[in-house]
């Protein structure tokens, strides 16, 4: 999860991913492991730029696979979402586990945190059931030795039968013990087998030798037996799929699941039983081999969450953190962006000497400089320092461990709409990226839940869409400068902000009571201990990662789009040109919206990015279908002279808040969710936006009159 | 008594599970079997859910959902 270059923008579109990287003496290797245990970090470390998300053959449930060599081999490494069982709750984790189970990678590892490894290690014990070649992966080390959780590794590795090494994801000095149990794995060494009761190994046995009969012995068919026995639909479903109908399996099945029936065992019991079993062989490996050296008492975490998920100071603390990251967002952004503004529309007046000088036809010369580059280089100017503070503060709140205090203390207002509070998390990472945000809706088990929030994602900006709030609120609203004004502007973006997620909420209330109806799912959430993030590494990470991502967009959408408004600012139909015909037509519709044609116009070009809307707008106006520096007194007579007012102003910032997600976002949830609710994520923020907008310029219209 | 009665800073010792299904499903992946010991670290501020300490984990679960956890005061 989270906002890199690899999960925004078009990159959050799935492309698809080829699982036959095992050629060339190359191994496939699984990675699994509990939520929260660092599993994305490690990934990240051992593959660094080697891997891509991709879509599962023929599902819409993406995987992401890296690679990575040793002096000894190659090895591709695929990440299974994390999970705390192997029984799955979701699409994904039904795919993760058919990935174990039929794709059989070479190996598996299990990724565990050092400080609380009993969960992992029974995920362990599931995992190696399927797959042999297992490595118990202890991560966090480093957390564990401040912790005073110490675990006696051979000792561990003994009971388990397993190899087990220790490691701390972001030292990488620690991963060669991982990389080298992965070169020297093998198939000796005993792996625990987990014994069930009596009855369910009477019943399990014959089913277990006709799987061996039927299908082989490619799966273990002990595996096999006991989800045949549990009346594992899905899995019989794969199978039948795989190998063909085999009535000889079904039976043995029924018989063996009848012989439980005698002991009273329903396939629901015998759940509880393999379970529990589970469980507690966990629990026995750990109480021989983990210690813990202090008492288990207050700790950090809980006089942290003591205050921050408290009645008392658990909002505020959550709208102040709202504020100072947008504070910071914008403050910040200011200078960076006036002297990349400066710098890049000089380079571009050396482009226009250079291109005369060489005797460029004066159309070309228009188009290139006064089109593609000039709107590329406003674009640059004002989203590359905006997001490269941005990203980083979301990732370093996602290190530190606090997202999921949000979506703990804002669980209930979302299941009064019944939605999930898993939807605010979606929601912060649509703050940085509405794409992103969409994909990151799959945190949300239930699909319904899932579509709420991948619906209503584009309602709260992105950072596409600051730009454009933040000109205005600094054009209109806040003339102020200095420290007051920078906390005046924050304050107004931060009420725009509260505004979104207010129609959140109540579009997602309409949603659920309308198209997509139903009752609250069940979760559970994970409150992950304190880490402290390391924050010169997720800085320095982050400018490089948003630089490419800002410059490739620009170069892609923001360039064209340029060239686009160029041309048909400068054609001419009938004496008119064809952006007036444009704007012209669409005048009268927009005036009932409290906007103008050339501001509708713009929204309507500024489909594939939204952060070229205000470029448009401007170019428009300045009637060459070019855009020269601006300085915000000049963006104003600008506007002023065009008709506007602060109500204008207004309406813009709530459509910009309301409209249809950007060409990326709509493109994740076509393949997300399919054509049918992509146009759904497009008409309905369009409609509230509509609504909304002709209420409040005619009512705040009334007012001016 | 079920999970939901206990006040934070209480623990608990599971007895059985009441509900079926997925939330079952979920209730055992997180280790909620019988005899484990249970401890309520604290409630959101809007008072749902709560989170307790289970096998090492925080883990935050919907008062409607622990209603059908039934416990014993440890």
């Amino acid at each position: 999860m989270g906002l890199t270059k690899g999960s925004t923008g078009h990159s959050a579109v799935d492309n698809g991913i080829s699982l036959s990287d095992r050629s060339r003496g190359g191994m496939l290797v699984a990675v699994a492991g509990n939520p929260n245990v660092g599993k994305s970090t490690l990934f990240n470390a051992l593959t660094g730029m080697n891997q891509h998300t991709g879509n599962w053959t023929g599902k819409t449930v993406a995987v992401a696979a890296g690679s990575f060599s040793t002096e000894k081999r190659n090895y591709t490494l695929v990440d299974i979402p994390g999970t705390y069982s192997l029984m799955p709750h979701s699409a994904e984790e039904e795919v993760a586990r058919s990935f174990l189970c039929f794709d059989r990678p070479d190996a598996a590892i299990v990724v565990c945190d050092a400080t609380a490894p009993e969960r992992g290690i029974c995920l362990a014990l599931q995992v190696a059931e399927l797959c042999p070649r297992t490595i118990v992966c202890l991560n966090m080390m480093d957390e564990a030795m401040r912790k005073g959780v110490i675990t006696d590794i051979p000792q561990l590795q003994k009971k388990l039968g397993l190899p087990v090494v220790g490691v701390t994801a972001h030292d990488k000095k620690t991963l060669r013990r991982l990389t080298a149990a992965l070169d020297n794995i093998s198939d000796n060494g005993k792996v625990r087998e987990l014994r069930f009761t009596a009855p369910v190994e009477t019943a399990c046995a014959p089913v277990e030798r006709a799987v061996k009969r039927l299908i082989g012995s490619k799966i273990s068919p002990r595996w096999v037996a006991l989800r045949l026995l549990e009346n594992d639909l899905a899995l019989w479903r794969e199978l039948c799929r795989r190998y063909g109908e085999k009535t000889e399996l079904f039976e043995a099945a029924e018989h063996g699941r009848d012989i439980l029936a005698g002991n009273d065992i329903t396939s629901d019991g015998l759940k509880d039983i393999i379970v529990s079993c589970t469980t507690r062989a966990a629990e026995e490996i750990c109480s021989d081999t983990v210690r813990y050296r202090h008492s288990r008492g207050m700790s950090f975490d809980r006089r942290a969450d003591k205050i921050l998920t408290s009645r008392r100071f658990g909002y505020p603390i959550m709208l102040l953190l709202l504020l100072l990251v947008f504070w910071l967002t914008m403050s910040g952004a200011n200078y960076p962006s006036q002297w990349l503004n400066t710098a890049l529309f000089r380079l571009g007046d050396r482009l226009n000497e250079l291109l005369i000088s060489i005797g460029a036809a004066e159309w070309l010369r228009g188009i290139l400089i006064d089109g593609a580059y000039r709107v590329l280089a406003w674009v640059v100017s004002v989203m590359l320092p905006p997001m490269a503070i941005f990203f980083p503060l979301f990732t370093l709140l996602e290190d530190s461990g606090y997202l999921p205090r949000i979506a703990y203390n804002l669980d209930k207002p979302f299941r009064k709409c019944n939605a999930c509070g898993k939807q605010s998390l979606t929601m912060a990472m649509g703050f940085g990226c509405n794409a992103a945000g969409i994909v990151g809706c799959r945190i949300i088990d239930s699909p319904r839940e899932r579509l709420i929030a991948m619906l209503t994602n584009s309602l709260v900006p992105c950072n596409g869409k600051f730009p454009t709030l933040i000109a205005l609120i600094s054009v209109f609203f806040v003339t102020a400068g200095g420290f007051t004004g920078s906390l005046l502007s924050a304050l107004f973006l931060t009420l725009l902000i509260l505004i979104g997620i207010g129609m959140t909420f109540l579009i997602s209330r309409l949603l659920s009571a309308t198209l997509l109806r139903g009752e609250p799912s069940s979760f559970t959430l994970e409150l992950p201990p304190y880490r402290r993030p390391q924050i010169l590494k997720v800085l320095v990470r982050s400018l490089l990662d948003r630089s490419l991502f800002v410059l490739g967009r620009a170069a892609a959408v923001a360039a064209p789009a340029g060239a686009v408004i160029w041309l048909m600012a400068n054609i001419s139909i009938d004496g008119v040109t064809v952006l007036s015909h444009f704007t012209g037509f669409l005048d009268p519709f927009a005036r009932l919206l409290g906007m103008d044609g050339v501001i509708l116009a713009a929204f309507i070009l500024g489909l594939p990015a939204n952060e070229i809307v205000l470029p448009i707008i401007i170019m428009t106006y300045m009637a060459q279908g070019s855009i020269t520096e601006l300085s915000l007194p000049e963006m104003r007579e600008l506007f002023l002279a065009n008709g506007w007012t602060w109500v204008t102003a207004a309406s813009v910032m709530l459509f910009s808040l309301m409209h249809w997600p950007c060409s990326t976002a709509l493109l994740t949830v076509r393949k997300e969710a399919g054509w049918k609710w992509a146009a759904a994520a497009a008409i309905i923020p369009t409609l509230a936006g509509m609504i909304i907008c002709f209420l409040f310029s005619n009512i705040a219209g009334r007012f001016i009159n | 008594m079920t999970l939901d009665d206990i006040q934070t800073g209480g623990s608990a010792v599971i007895e059985r599970l009441t509900v079926h299904g997925d939330m079952r499903r979920r209730f055992l992946d997180i280790g909620l079997l019988e005899g484990t010991r249970v401890e309520c670290v604290g409630r959101a501020p809007s008072g749902d859910p709560a989170a307790y300490l289970i096998r090492g984990k925080v883990i935050a679960i919907r008062d409607e959902d622990c209603r059908g956890v039934i416990v014993r005061e440890a």
